[in-house]
Order: structure tokens, then sequence, then C-alpha cells
């Protein structure tokens, strides 16, 4: 009895020991757009390197403030920081932090107008005005001019948009606010904003229901969702003149438009990308990694782990309906991880 | 004893938190909060009163029409039905109370707007348009949605609080009011008169979810923060506006200015206990006396 109350006690120490040695454990929170992708690589790399992952997709707001406390050991954001942010994490962990792109996305937009077919065509002109309020009937003669051929109804345009704070809607509103003077004096762009019309729906599935409901209704959602729900949406203008379909090579590509003027801190924004296959409303996600991490032993995995996601991490990517990152920047990228203090 | 007290702290403690989160824009903003109509995130401007009008509004809307028939419900299970038939409609009437608000907003948005677009509102814009509280378009979505998806809502807790109450009373009354000669409807306004305190406080319970409820309100209220007198308008309210920015919040004052938003939800929620209350205690003094 006595005896085996010992073997027990001992054999919970082992066990107690043994998972504090073999498994680091890495926290981290943010954005909620790559949490599907992020939580397959935690998933594949730590069954392979035996490092567990606690990544909480609790947006990217709360990622930022996450890492600005210092409470993870490292975050996620679709937007990324300003200046003064990064001032602010500086002051309070004493370290640098670094902008790693690690997958890309793109916002369609989806219309719901029977007998305008699959193919509709915008323009940047065109979808700034109709998010404006300012085109407000599907027969108006700007739609008609870049839809040659095709016969638009009669029927009032209702616009439909995130009522949620997303990375999402700061993609689009980057894109608008890119593209339309009006846009920018009045509205600006962020995770949610001032919007002048239309109405608002929680969440992908809240704006591409309001969609799918109301006749002659316009809305933007992330491409995975349009494409995993079979949503029709627009072919966008983009900055050379062509009409884009969006799908993961076309916003690659405007990866590949920016990567030669990528700055240092790969802190840019993809949308109105040059280049004349490039898909105009694309956007990188970022991990947010401290420069100098206070964890020696942490900082050696999140290097590890990097590494992985730029290499055998982006083949998961089109499967899990991301956009993979260029060659490009994937080596821009691996030079800047190498940055990282690991001793 | 000590739980009641930890009660007390635990509002206060609330309160106080809500109060030191909210401080930023308090200073910012003062009394300027209560009174403004522009949420604007990229400008760092915010002003409650859209949010506010939209939370009072959707649960007054609410009360009227769910009010009367949770009272006709109670009258029939209390006092009229015979119990083969009373036993599995308060069941129902219950598990309508289980359904988690989730599920009435996914059945608001494929069921209930489709449902307004295409026959109520138009029916309402062509026969009472000239009234402001049914101009405009019918998208469906809007205030009307949202009073009605409340309605169901609070409809199973007012009624079976209420039922609760008439059968609280003591037959003998009933007995006395037959017995010196009252009709049936008689009888029952006489039982209604007893129940008057206990039926209010039904009302506050169900006026309290109303207010405070989330989802099933954001998924068809239509998410705009604007003030229009008509019903069919797409609106926005306190509970939706926290659960659909507090996340993605990126600057301090726009999660302050979230935070104070709750403090008004709070001090909402308090105001109307109170008011209630109040009505309760003056209503059971009046009977006392008479």
């Amino acid at each position: 009895m006595k005896f085996t109350k010992i073997c027990m006690s001992l054999a919970l120490v082992v066990v107690l020991f043994g998972t504090t040695l073999a498994q680091m454990k890495l926290n981290g929170a943010g954005a909620t757009f790559p949490y599907v992708i992020y939580s397959k690589w935690f998933d594949v790399y730590s069954k392979q390197h035996g490092v567990q992952f606690n990544y909480q997709s609790i947006g990217s707001g709360g990622g930022i403030k996450a890492v600005t406390d210092g409470t993870v050991d490292f975050g996620a954001s679709d937007a990324a920081l300003s200046d003064g942010q990064l001032n602010t994490i500086k002051e309070k962990q004493g370290s640098d932090v670094l902008h790693i792109p690690t997958v890309m996305g793109a916002v369609v937009v989806t219309y719901n107008l029977p007998g305008a077919g699959k193919d509709l065509r915008l323009s940047p002109d065109v979808l700034a005005k109709i998010f404006l309020g300012q085109v407000r009937n599907w027969n108006d003669q700007s739609i008609a001019q870049i839809n040659p051929g095709k016969t638009l109804p009669n029927v009032p345009i209702i616009v439909a948009h995130r009522s949620d704070g997303s990375g999402t809607t700061n993609i689009f509103t980057d894109y608008l606010n890119k593209v339309s003077k009006t846009w920018a004096v009045n509205i600006g762009k962020g995770t949610s904003v001032n919007w002048p019309i239309g109405l608002g729906g929680k969440g992908n599935e809240g704006v591409a229901g309001l969609v799918k409901q109301s006749e002659g209704a316009i809305g933007y959602v992330e491409l995975a969702y349009a494409v995993q729900n079979g949503l029709s949406y627009a072919s966008m203008q983009n900055k050379e003149g062509n009409f884009i379909v969006p799908n993961f090579d076309a916003v690659s590509a405007a990866a590949a438009g920016v990567s030669k003027n990528m700055p240092e801190d790969f802190r840019i924004s993809l949308t109105d990308a040059p280049g004349k296959d490039s898909y105009p409303i694309s956007g990188f996600t970022w991990l947010l990694i401290y420069k100098n991490m206070k964890d020696k032993g942490k900082a050696q995995e999140i290097v590890r782990f990097l590494k992985w996601a730029m290499e055998d991490g982006q083949s998961y990517a089109k499967d899990l309906y991301y956009a993979p990152l260029p060659k490009d920047v994937v080596k821009l990228c691996e030079k800047k991880i190498n940055t990282i203090v690991t001793n | 004893m000590f739980f009641a007290i930890i009660v007390f702290g635990l509002v206060f403690l609330m309160a106080y938190e809500m109060i030191r989160g909210s401080e930023l824009s308090l200073q910012k903003f003062g009394w300027k909060f209560l009174s403004g109509t522009v949420w604007d995130p990229v400008a760092d401007v915010y002003g409650a009163l859209p949010y506010i009008y939209g939370t009072l509004t959707s649960s007054f809307l609410a009360m009227v029409l769910a009010f009367p028939l949770s009272i006709g419900i109670a009258i029939f299970l209390s006092e009229l039905a015979p119990p083969w038939i009373e036993r599995p409609v308060s069941f129902m009437v219950e598990l309508l109370a289980a359904i988690p608000s989730i599920v009435y907003g996914l059945w608001g948005i494929f069921v209930l707007v489709p449902w307004l677009r295409t026959s109520v509102e138009p029916f309402l814009i062509k026969h009472l348009g000239s009234l402001p509280f049914f101009k405009g378009a019918p998208y469906g979505f809007g205030m009307l949605a949202a009073g009605i998806i409340l309605a169901i809502m609070i409809l199973p807790i007012i009624s079976s609080i209420s039922r609760d109450v008439l059968r609280a009373i003591p037959n003998s009354q009933r007995e006395a009011a037959l017995a010196i000669g009252a009709t049936r409807w008689e009888s029952t306004k006489i039982i209604l008169a007893g129940g008057k305190s206990g039926l209010l406080g039904a009302a506050l319970l169900g006026l309290g979810r109303a207010v405070g409820e989330t989802m099933a309100v954001t998924m068809v209220i239509g998410n705009r923060a604007e003030i229009s007198a008509s019903l069919l308008d797409p609106g926005h309210s306190m509970a939706s506006v926290i659960a659909n920015e507090f996340a993605e919040a990126t600057t301090a004052l726009y999660s302050s200015s979230l935070i104070e938003i709750a403090l008004i939800l709070f001090a909402v929620t308090i105001i109307l206990n109170v008011i209630a209350r109040l009505i309760v205690w003056s209503i059971t003094k009046k009977f006392k006396t008479t």
C-alpha cells in the first residue's frame, strides 16, 4: 500500500518534470483571420518538434493589446502597428516588435443581383461611389459603362458592411482610402469606420447573410469565405486598368508587385498594388514578434518555428484558402527572422 | 448574510471597474457622450445617443408586443384552461425560454427578416406609410425585426412568471367573487388586480432581458448607429456595439468609450429596476389601504 503510494508520487514527479523539461509552451493571441492556418501550423509543428502553442484568436486589437502588455510571447494582427504603438511597446517591454508576414488574404466584393450573372465588373471609382452612397441604383450609367453587354436592372443598391471591428474592414477601407479622395477626407480607414450608408452584419457570415437575403445588395467578405460558400463576387479593376477575378494567384501577384519596394519592417499595404495581374484588395497578415525577448529559450523556439512557417508552412496555405507568400518576400522575411536576438 | 454582502460588493466593484475603465472617455467627452450622435473610430470621436435610443426603443417595442400577449397566456393558463391543455402549453412556453439567443437570431435572419421584407413591411408602408413610424424602404433588417425577436424572447419569461403569480392568489378570492354574482371576466379582473405587483415584476424581468440581449438583436437590427423615428430603418443597440467592436478597439479612447457604453447600460438597467420597484411599492401600498 505504502509502496504503491510512493511509486505513484514518484511517477507524478517524473511526469511533471518530464513535461516541463521537454515541452515548451508558447502563448500567442491576436487576429482571427489567419486562425485556421495558424492552428494547422501549430498542430503540425508541435507534433514534429514537441513545442506547444496556445493561440487565442481574440482579434487584432486584442493581440496588439496583449503584445503591449507583455502577456503573450507573440501576437498576430491584420493591421500593421503605427509608430506610436511601436514606441509604446518599446517603452513598456523594452524591445522592438517585428512584423513578420505569414500569409495573405483578399477581400472580395460580393453581390446579389438576379440576372447580372457571376462576372460583374467594378472599377475603384464606382466601388467607392457605391459605398459613399453616391451611386444608389444598379442601372446607374457608371456601372453600365464598365459592364458592356449586360443589362442591369432598375434595383436600388443596398450596401452591407461589417458591424464588428475586423481586419477585413481594415483592408477594404484602406483600399477605398487610396482610390477615392472623398473617402479619404470623409471616412478614412480602420478596423471599423463611420459608414456613410448601409446595413451592418456581424462577421463574414453576417455580411454574406445580408447580401444573400436582400436583392440588390452589395457587400465585402474575405476571399476564403466567398470561395468556400460559393458566393458570386465581382472582378475589380486594378491599377493598370485590368479587371482581375480575385483568386490566390492574383493575390500573390499583388505581393510580388510590392516586393521590390518592400520596406525594412514589412509594414506595407498590399491594396491597389502595381502589376498587371494584381488583385487590388489584398493584404498581409503579420505575426508580431519581440526582437529581444527576455526568455532566450523561447526566442530560439520562435525563430525555429518562423523559419519552418516560411518554408514548410507555406505549402498548407492554398488548401486552407490563403495565398502563400511569394519567394522574394519569403527571402526577405528569413533575413529579418535572423535578426531576432536569441542569446 | 455573508453572501448578501458579496452581492453588494460585486455590484459596487463592477461599477467601480467600469468607471475606472471609462475614465479616458469620461474626461474627454463628459456629458456630451450621452448626447453625441457621431461614432467615428477613425477620427476617435464617440457619442452614445444612437445606441441608447436603439436599446430603449427595441426593448419598449418588445414590451408593447409581448406584455398583453403574455398576460393573456397567463390568464388562460391559470384561470381557464383545463389541465390537459394547461400542462403541455405551460411546458412549451417554458421551453421557449430555454432556447439560446443565437438560435433566435438565426431564425430571425432566415425566417423573420425575409417575411418582414416581402410581406409585412410593404403592407405597412402601403397602408400606414403616412405615419412617421412606417416610412422608408423595406430592408427587413431593422428596429421592427429586433423588437419582434425580443418580444418572442421575453414572452415566455413574462407569461410563466405571471401564471405563477396568478396561481398564487388563493382560490377563496375567486370563489368569493363568483359568490357575490361576479361573471367569469369580473372575477378575473379582481384576480388581476390582486396580482398587479407580481405582474409588474414579471414585466420587469422581461424588460431586463430585452435591454441586455445582445446576439439575437445584433443579428437582425441592421447595426447602423442612426436615430430614426421609422421602425423599418436599421438601428443599433448598446449591447450590440460592445459585442461588435470591443475585440478590435485599437486605441485607448475607443475601448474606454465602449466601456462607458457598458456603464450606461448598467445605469439604464438600474434606473429601470428602481422605477419598477417604485411602481410596485406604490401599488402594494394602495392595495393595503383600500
